[in-house]
């Protein structure tokens, strides 16, 4: 009986510790951002901050309040789901975050779609014919693409495809959307460029994990007993390398909610990254808060999601 | 085209167009193009195809995308509160001030019908009458009076606070009469109220999650940070509408993104590119340049109260050191006018044009470096990415040191919270400053002796004096004669460096007519929305 119970308390377990994280960011962002420089009034009135104009619209904001009370307070809204009032532009920041996250959500899903069955399919196969010329050209090929900065693959994409060939446009925000066609131009080189940089982790990763399970002695003896190369791989040694693998495809779509700045930039593609860019260059705490918890939920959901994907596929611990 | 010299580019073609707009005659311009080397006969070709572009007929009609380089969740509706260069094309649109400043730098009426003054104290301002919000409420004097009254108080937040607390008194005669009466007396009234934050909003407006104006356009998206989109408002008071039917507005950070987009036909306006990619603009007849030189600088700023500067031979030395035609041509890519150590820049009218630059005299600055007593001795200069083009300034300058024994270090330090940590602080740094449309404005923002930004901790009684005085003569001869004086007494005696003014160089398609130069700053002063067109 204990025996069936131990995957539940393994995975009550991590989402406890996801939710005690979760808190300590949101402190740690929060101390972080009470140590830059300046405050939201002064940033905003720029240079015409005199004194008596910062008192003024400090008092009018109710920035007199200590910090620390302020973050407490938008704590507890945020427990009953409110996310607070941006200081900069009196919006909601629900109201504020509500597109964008979906915009990144939307290209993030796009290029999970993508890249994900081309990488571990590139993966697996390359370990399946290991150290064939297919397996050198794909860990060439990976090894080039994680050494180029996306900056540079992203401008490069704009400057042939854009204004040299003319065949797609430079901006993939702003043109319009009115057919599938438009739609598939508008998003294909922020989707090759963002697939690209997140491919290249996923097919290493999954590479090294199933070499390293068809070195065990087991997936030899499936061998020895006859199984064909594509048996031995799928359906003895893949289910093993799960674990490992779903961990490196969650580390690497982590990247895509908060880490697409510069796609973000060069494309001009309104998403959450540059919102809390934004946010921070102006100390607007609850948008700024907001964005961290947002990012941070993402990012321990993806983790948590490999952890339970692991826990779930390994008939130990089931 | 077969006359045109072989290294003529559309720069160049912008630089005569430019002229032209300023007024040169033609044989200014045949002149100016024979000193360059240009053949009599190709220069008549060159000049028929600029004036050209000047005189072309609108066309009305279609739709502009145009991108500036910064926008953020910051960004409004509301003029008082107007920051970045979105903002200030946004309010342009939607919006419209009492005046407003020309491409000649002469102010012209637009709101109101006549601003008079007798004592430069007691103003009375004439509203036009008939003129309607895009609500269809009709324009008084109580919006007027609301407009004005937002900038003193502090809960607004307004960016226009300091200029307006000189109006003691604002008030309403008659529907369409405003008295405002100053707490002394300034002739620049009329220019100030032509700045981007004095555009009028409706009585009570307190809401500004969209505009309602009197202007051009009407506000029909916005998304801060993301972007705008204007329609044309067909109940505009001035006879000459907008001509296009809408324009979007959006930023594109990336200076390359930015002109990517421009140069693949997904944009027709790249405002403020940099010099750097102008070689691609300039190869592609599909686009070309606006230029204008409103008046923005980057200066060296020595503080006259701290080592070294309390030394005035340092001063000296470090004017003499600085190579201003180097940073012009080098750093600044040709794309600037050389400084001559004042605020007021060419654009502006009351600038001095006999004030000359000082030269380039590294044997001059020796000599006043060694009766300094400061000849090798580690002397730092914070410069920073937040005042443009500093960090390779500070280079050319350490260079020039570096050849007469003079050893200046670059002390580089990181953009975010310059301003608040290094400006006005550190003995020797950089700063960059904004055009502002009167030297009244930049003399008592920069030089005066309370001004809250004295670069220099100059101080001089007979200059604050002089402020005054020429703030409240109405006589423009005796005005300008004093803000000459005072241009030299800036130049000779603080310790702000300012080695050029830097040009604005916005790209645009070729099929784009009607922008032109303003003083108040690029892309028409931002206000290019209404006056400008697409050819079909």
């Amino acid at each position: 009986m204990t025996r069936s119970l131990l995957p539940y308390i393994l995975v009550a377990q991590r989402l406890g510790i996801a939710f005690v994280t979760l808190i300590i960011v949101s402190f740690a962002v929060f101390f972080a951002t009470a140590m830059l420089p300046g405050d939201v009034a002064e940033i905003l009135l720029g240079q015409a901050a005199t004194p008596e104009a910062v008192a003024g619209l400090r008092e009018a904001m109710g920035l007199n309040e200590p910090a620390l009370s302020r973050f407490v307070h938008w704590l507890l809204g945020l427990a009953q789901g409110d996310m607070g009032t941006s200081y900069v532009n009196n919006m909601e920041v629900a109201e504020l975050i509500g597109g964008r996250l979906l915009n990144s959500l939307r290209l993030a899903g796009v290029v999970t779609l993508v890249s994900v069955p081309v990488a571990l399919t590139l993966g697996i196969c390359a370990a399946m014919w290991r150290g064939s010329i297919f397996d050198r050209l794909v860990s060439l090929l990976t090894i080039s693409v994680v050494s180029v900065p996306e900056f540079m693959v992203a401008t490069l994409a704009v400057l042939v495809f854009a204004v040299w060939l003319g065949w797609l446009p430079a901006l993939s925000y702003g043109v319009e959307l009115d057919s599938w066609s438009a739609m598939l131009r508008a998003y294909a080189m922020p989707v090759i460029s963002l697939s690209l940089v997140v491919s290249a982790q996923m097919i290493r990763m999954s590479r090294a994990a199933v070499i390293e399970t068809i070195n065990t002695p087991y997936v030899e003896m499936a061998l020895l007993k006859g199984a064909s190369l594509s048996r031995m791989v799928l359906r003895h040694a893949l289910p093993n390398a799960l674990g490992p693998i779903a961990n490196a495809v969650a580390l690497s779509l982590s990247y895509l909610v908060g880490g697409v700045i510069i796609v973000e930039t060069i494309f001009n593609y309104p998403g959450v990254a540059k919102l809390m860019v934004d946010a921070v260059s102006t100390r607007d705490l609850p948008l700024i808060q907001s964005c961290a918890m947002i990012f941070c939920v993402s990012y321990l959901s993806l983790i948590t999601l490999a952890d339970l994907i692991a826990i779930l596929s390994n008939p130990r611990l089931r | 085209m077969t006359k045109t010299p072989t290294n003529w580019t559309s720069r160049d073609d912008a630089a005569v167009e430019h002229m032209i707009r300023r007024g040169a005659s033609r044989r200014e311009l045949l002149k100016m193009l024979m000193a360059s080397g240009v053949a009599v006969a190709a220069g008549g070709t060159l000049l028929s195809h600029a004036t050209a572009a000047v005189a072309a007929t609108p066309t009305t009609g279609g739709t502009l995308k145009a991108a500036g380089w910064s926008s953020s969740t910051a960004d409004t509706l509301d003029p008082a509160k107007a920051t970045l260069s979105t903002d200030y094309v946004r309010c342009c649109a939607y919006y419209n001030r009492l005046t407003f400043l020309g491409g000649d730098g002469n102010v012209q009426m637009e709101l109101a019908d006549s601003i008079e003054s007798d004592d430069a104290q007691t103003w009375t301002i004439k509203l036009k009458p008939g003129v309607q919000f895009h609500d269809g409420k009709t324009l008084s004097a109580d919006d007027v009076v609301y407009s004005m009254n937002r900038h003193l108080d502090p809960a607004v937040g307004s960016k226009a606070n300091s200029l307006a607390k000189q109006m003691a008194e604002i008030s309403k005669v008659d529907d369409l009469t405003v008295k405002i009466v100053l707490a002394e007396p300034n002739a620049d009234l009329p220019t100030i109220l032509s700045l981007h934050h004095f555009m009028i909003v409706a009585d009570g407006t307190t809401d500004f999650t969209t505009a309602n104006g009197t202007g051009a356009f009407k506000s029909e998206v916005f998304e801060p940070g993301v972007r705008s989109i204007g329609v044309r408002n067909d109940n505009y008071f001035k006879p000459q509408g907008a001509y296009l039917d809408s324009f979007e507005f959006f930023a594109i950070p990336d200076n390359n993104a930015r002109v990517n987009a421009l140069l693949s036909g997904d944009i027709q306006l790249a405002a403020a590119v940099n010099p750097r990619s102008l070689r691609m603009v300039e190869g592609n007849d599909a686009v070309r340049t606006s230029i204008s030189t409103a008046g923005n600088y980057t200066n060296l700023n020595i503080r006259l109260d701290v080592a070294p500067g309390e030394q005035m031979d340092f001063v000296e030395g470090m004017k003499s050191l600085i190579n201003r035609e180097a940073i012009q041509k080098s750093v600044l890519r040709g794309l600037a006018e050389i400084g001559n150590d004042q605020p007021v820049s060419s654009a502006n009218r009351y600038h001095n044009p006999n004030l000359a630059p000082r030269d380039f005299d590294p044997e001059k600055a020796k000599f006043h470096f060694e009766k300094a007593g400061l000849l090798g001795v580690e002397i730092p200069m914070v410069a920073s990415d937040a005042a443009g083009s500093s960090v390779d300034m500070a280079t050319v300058v350490q260079q020039a040191g570096a050849e007469i024994g003079m050893n200046l270090t670059v002390d580089r330090v990181p953009s975010d919270g310059y301003w608040s940590n290094y400006w006005l602080k550190s003995p020797v740094h950089f700063g960059n400053i904004n055009p502002r449309p009167t030297p009244d404005i930049l003399f008592s923002l920069l030089y005066a002796s309370d001004a809250p930004w004295n670069e220099s901790h100059y101080k001089s009684e007979k200059f604050d004096k002089m402020m005054i005085e020429a703030r409240g003569a109405l006589d423009e001869e005796k005005r300008t004669a004093m803000y000459w004086e005072m241009q030299e007494m800036v130049a000779n005696e603080a310790g702000t460096i300012i080695p050029a003014y830097i040009s604005n160089v916005d790209a645009v398609t070729s099929k784009l007519g009607g922008l032109e130069a303003n003083p108040l700053g690029g892309m028409m002063g931002y206000a290019f929305a209404e006056y400008v067109w697409l050819d079909a």
